[in-house]
């Protein structure tokens, strides 16, 4: 196979490669050559500065504040949404009843209908889900007051997003919301390919189904468990963090910077206050945070590979 | 997550005393009645969620049949009558069916630039041995974890001085570009997969190396072809940081980029009605064809973190 070879990788990598590297790479390297000059965006003349942009970000109160948030997301979006995920997914493949004659262990009953709603946040655009939800949170005409008021809950009438010390909280319901049934189907078909014989045996040594969740099912989810750890930090602390932040709160990130996240930080500084070199320097910061988390996780979630 | 200490993670016969167990024999009524109460509340803490789910699209759904004055009112009583204008508002003045339009033609574009070039490149790495193959997968595979947004300050300088910013193709460009890290990935891995024996065939057939790749390898490698093209589909026909970005002018907004818009304008018009009118029918599209492709949009989409 070896008759025109290179001509033929040259011809079929030269515009996938091309494309990718002009579009993802070289604007990524550039970002990290623009966090040490003063270049505004807005004309093409700038200089070097060393690390100002870096010492300016270390005394920026609104960085701290954006790392603060996006932290706070990647350590408690992933820990929440694969919970409820495990817990979710365990009941609809283990919490059935036993039926005379069957195995012994089973799911409940409308296990594909459950899985089949729960997944419908996953395939709307996180924008609709944001938007649907900023009209559910407002405090006047709501949905979610509306809804209190209608159950005699008349004094419980929070501000929501209007709240700076519960607007945060929020949106990362929000962000719970549309990412648990991505999990639940994903842990549902790892749970599904767990061997019947296992459960049995667990079961025939008196393990309670608590037991049996922690000492077999999620063990053997482990591998699945953590990639989908990893893949929602990332999300958490990306893309969609900064559209239901964007499109949610007041100011954005707002109120008094209550909710702002450091990808919104970096948007707000390119394309709204014409700093984009002090831009990519919170984007370097975020590249950090992003890989540190992924490197973090990996390390942590290490242990030995199961065979079943 | 307190489990990540859990010491033996198989439970391995008598290795695991459960303390409150007797284990002297089996326990058939017990057995059972666990089963039924935790059916019960399986059942139960199931649902709950099924109705946290349903229960914000459906009220979206009901709201975009009522009028301003109800929505703010009562947000839970049924619309008096079907508002059927509220569509037709959002359709034509809120400019719903050009956001459609740009949005079909810019995913239609991408989506297939996508499916060509990632399966080129994914193919090429996953059968030929050169220099350099490891690294450009890396390069490629890398792209998943980075966060887009440091990129898109300088691509936005990049985007505009080829004179592409807010057009229709140098979106698509930027969207498959942004694409192709999961892309090839996953195909590189479904390439792998394939045999090697039916290529080889071809090849001493007298079939050239494109030849045997159209003919040949794309339609062995269909299955994952949809599967990617699904994941894709809906990211692409979601996506909406990018827009935001590269694609400010408004005759050419996308969907997403048009409903937020939209939004941010009824504050001042107050057609609050069509704006919901405008979120069902950008929603129902694709729930419909979710509910339609079933398993093939839940393949795709998990296919990849199972990996």
């Amino acid at each position: 196979m070896q008759h025109g070879k290179y001509r033929f990788i040259v011809g079929f990598l030269a515009i996938p490669l091309g494309l990718y590297a002009l579009f993802v790479i070289w604007p990524f390297i550039q970002s990290i050559y623009y966090s040490f000059t003063d270049w505004t965006g807005l004309s093409p003349e700038f200089e070097m500065v060393g690390f100002d942009n870096y010492t300016r970000m270390f005394q920026d109160e609104i960085f701290w504040k954006s790392l603060e948030h996006s932290l706070l997301f990647a350590l408690v979006l992933p820990v929440v949404t694969i919970g409820l995920a495990l817990f979710f997914a365990f009941m609809i493949n283990v919490g059935g009843r036993r039926r005379r004659g069957g195995p012994v262990i089973t799911g409940v009953r409308g296990s594909a209908f459950y899985k089949i709603v729960y997944f419908f946040p996953q395939v709307l655009s996180i924008a609709i889900v944001a938007l649907l939800f900023a009209f559910a949170y407002n405090p006047d005409s709501g949905a979610i007051n509306s809804l209190l008021r209608g159950v005699g809950l008349d004094g419980l009438q929070p501000l929501w997003l209007g709240d700076p010390d519960l607007a945060l909280w929020c949106v990362m319901a929000v962000l719970v919301w549309s990412t648990v049934g991505f999990f639940v189907v994903l842990f549902s078909a790892g749970m599904a390919s767990i061997p019947a014989e296992l459960y049995e045996a667990a079961l025939l040594d008196g393990a309670d189904r608590v037991t049996t969740f922690f000492r077999l099912t999620l063990p053997l989810l482990w591998d699945t468990v953590q990639s989908g750890w990893v893949y929602m930090g990332i999300l958490a602390l990306g893309a969609e963090s900064f559209a239901v932040v964007q499109i949610m709160t007041t100011g954005p990130g707002g109120p008094d910077y209550s909710t702002t996240v450091m990808v919104l930080y970096v948007y707000q500084k390119a394309f709204r206050d014409g700093q984009a070199a002090y831009a990519t320097t919170i984007g370097v910061a975020l590249l950090v945070v992003t890989l540190a988390f992924a490197a973090i996780v990996m390390r942590l979630g290490r242990r030995e590979r199961l065979e079943f | 997550m307190t489990t990540t200490e859990s010491p033996a993670p198989l439970p391995a016969g008598p290795g695991t005393p459960v303390a409150k167990t007797d284990a002297s024999g089996p326990r058939p009524r017990t057995a059972k009645k666990e089963g039924g109460v935790l059916n019960v509340f399986s059942h139960g803490v199931l649902i709950i969620w099924a109705v946290m789910v349903v229960l914000p699209l459906l009220w979206a759904v009901m709201t975009s049949f009522k009028d301003d004055s109800s929505i703010f009112g009562s947000p839970w009583s049924l619309p008096d009558r079907l508002h059927f204008d509220n569509w037709s508002r959002a359709w034509t003045q809120a400019s719903m069916g050009d956001y459609f339009l740009n949005t079909i033609l810019v995913v239609a574009g991408s989506l297939t630039g996508t499916l060509v070039l990632g399966s080129m490149a994914a193919y090429v790495l996953a059968r030929f041995d050169f220099p350099g193959n490891r690294f450009i997968y890396f390069l490629f595979v890398g792209g998943m974890s980075f966060p887009i947004m440091l990129a898109l300050v300088p691509l936005f300088y990049v985007v505009n001085n080829m004179g592409l910013l807010n057009t229709i193709h140098g979106l698509i460009l930027v969207y498959i570009a942004y694409s192709l890290p999961f892309t090839v990935f996953f195909l590189t891995a479904f390439f792998r997969t394939l045999p090697t024996s039916v290529a080889e065939a071809a090849f001493v057939d007298g079939a050239s190396h494109s030849r045997t790749f159209f003919q040949i390898m794309l339609p062995m490698a269909k299955p994952g072809l949809i599967s990617v093209g699904i994941f894709n589909f809906l990211g692409q026909w979601n996506q909406y940081m990018l827009p935001t970005v590269l694609n400010t002018d408004p005759d050419k907004k996308v969907l997403t980029q048009g409903l937020v818009q939209l939004a941010v304008s009824q504050g001042y018009k107050g057609d609050w009605s069509g704006l919901f009118a405008g979120l069902v029918m950008a929603m129902l599209p694709v729930l419909a064809a979710y509910i339609v492709f079933q398993r093939q949009v839940v393949a795709g989409l998990t296919a990849g973190a199972l990996k």
